[in-house]
């Protein structure tokens, strides 16, 4: 499933196993500053503008699926826009959301550059040739920057892992769906109450969120891994899905809000759990609502293995 | 139903629409989202003349992509924001300026009675920019762009802008709402 642009500068085979969100650029030696800054603007661009194939086809689906002629309207729309961004090379949505990067570092790479001054250049260039709606402000002051970047954003996560490589991943976020997201700290007696607790959320939010939605759950870790957590699984691809999970989606779908508010059989494309070891005296729940746009995009830099 | 109308809005021309009918936009539209609608109030409080007119008008609950190029500015991306973020100031909006529609996404609260005999909810398909921009025509002018670029007042012209669905009537009914309470039963009935 791998498109053209997807590889650069040699085939060496294991990346036509990669979805075509994730693209592979393979470097002689080391990284460079330059390598890091025009990859970062080559997977905003891709992430902002098409869609990764699980999230289409699961799209596709719901559509097949709908019976109302509302919620199939609504669907047909989002497909019709999907295919318009794809093929002017626009953005999706005019929310071209915060930006959000997941960075898998291999122990074996040598970084001598400022690696994260590197992707904010990305994103600076990024902002003016996509271009990218300036979404940054002052929490308070709410002045905006006009590049996206500021204070703490992007939000950059790091990882380490084995190898010779970095795999950066980016995932826009927009406001609409972030601002229905929840977090509860439960007591640790109370694990049956997070089922309810999933649902309670996804009904507050009703139309806002622009459903279908994607719906990540952190169970575990502290207040803030919790949220952590929960992102990271907004990540996972919407075919694969325990029976925990898919137990989830269906009492969501069961409350009928979908597509937009405007009624329908689905409210969620899919639930994504991921979970960590917390504290004996705590639960901590974060619930991270993903509109249907659920964009990211990765690329792996390096060398060999 | 489906219909098709030009901005500026006759009462008449909303006053016909039902919830669930399908309505296509064209002519003259302002954008406002948060910033805007706090600064229309803040101007009325202070007996401030605002620099466009809200006689007949459609407030577009937007912040929109634009890009300026050569020969002015340009639309790249303009689907509507999640409307119920301005719903605590829309009854006070509508009490001052002749507004007819609002259109935007995933519905608004404790709006029905202020639009009553007044104005219609128009929601337009959310996250769908690149559909919307193909039925935005041209950006006519941008006030208090101050506020940056997404909370900025842009006048846009359209042209079969759509499809909208009438989320809320001139009449009392809800879509949203109507969904809403048979999701709250639909919960309540889960085990």
């Amino acid at each position: 499933m791998v498109d053209s642009r997807s590889t650069r500068a040699g085939v060496r085979g294991f990346e036509s196993l990669l979805p075509h969100h994730i693209q592979v650029i393979f470097l002689s030696d080391i990284i460079h500053f330059n390598d890091v800054v025009s990859a970062v603007v080559d997977i905003l661009e891709n992430a902002e503008t098409e869609l990764p194939y699980d999230v289409i086809y699961a799209l596709e689906r719901a559509k097949v699926n709908e019976i109302s002629h509302v919620a199939k309207e609504q669907l047909g729309a989002i497909l019709k826009n999907i295919d318009i961004a794809g093929k002017k090379k626009i953005p999706i949505c005019q929310d071209t959301g915060i930006l959000i990067f997941f960075i898998q570092i291999g122990r074996r790479v040598t970084i001598d550059f400022n690696l994260e001054e590197a992707i904010m250049e990305g994103v600076r260039i990024a902002t003016r040739s996509i271009p990218l709606r300036p979404n940054a402000v002052d929490p308070l002051m709410r002045q905006n920057s006009k590049d996206n970047t500021g204070e703490g954003i992007p939000d950059i996560k790091y990882e380490f892992t084995d190898g010779s490589k970095i795999k950066i991943t980016v995932a826009p976020k927009g406001a609409g769906s972030e601002n229905m997201s929840a977090i509860k700290m439960f007591n640790p007696t109370e694990k049956e109450r997070i089922h309810n607790f999933v649902l309670e959320t996804v009904l507050n939010a009703g139309g806002k969120p622009c459903p279908p939605i994607i719906v990540g759950v952190g169970i575990g870790g502290s207040f803030d891994k919790a949220a952590r957590l929960a992102k990271a699984a907004l990540l996972e691809d919407t075919q694969d899905m325990s029976k925990e999970e898919l137990r989830l989606l269906e009492d969501i779908n069961s409350l009928g809000i979908g597509p937009m508010g405007l009624g329908g059989r689905t409210t969620a494309l899919s639930v994504h759990i991921k979970s960590s070891y917390c504290h004996t005296a705590s639960l901590p729940v974060a619930v991270n609502i993903q509109c249907w746009a659920n964009r990211h995009a990765s690329v792996i830099l390096g060398g060999d293995a | 139903m489906e219909y098709r109308f030009t901005v500026p809005l006759k009462k008449d021309d909303i006053i016909q629409l039902r919830a669930g009918d399908i309505v296509y936009l064209s002519g003259k539209v302002f954008t406002a989202r948060d910033e805007a609608h706090a600064r229309i109030i803040e101007m009325a409080k202070n007996e401030q003349k605002l620099p466009f007119d809200l006689a007949g008008a459609v407030i577009y609950h937007c912040g929109p992509l634009i890009k300026e190029g050569d020969s002015g500015w340009e639309v790249v991306a303009a689907g509507p924001t999640t409307s119920a973020r301005m719903s605590r100031m829309t009854p006070e909006i509508l009490a001052i300026h002749g507004i007819h529609a609002f259109v935007g996404k995933g519905g608004m609260e404790n709006v029905t009675e202020a639009m009553q005999n007044k104005a219609v909810y128009l929601a337009f398909t959310g996250g769908c920019a690149a559909l919307a921009a193909i039925g935005i025509e041209s950006v006519v002018s941008v006030h208090w762009l101050d506020l940056g670029m997404p909370e900025a007042v842009w006048e846009l012209e359209l042209k079969d802008f759509g499809p909208l669905v009438v989320g809320i009537d001139a009449h009392g009914n809800d879509m949203f709402l109507d969904v809403r309470n048979k999701a709250m039963l639909a919960y309540s009935m889960i085990e």
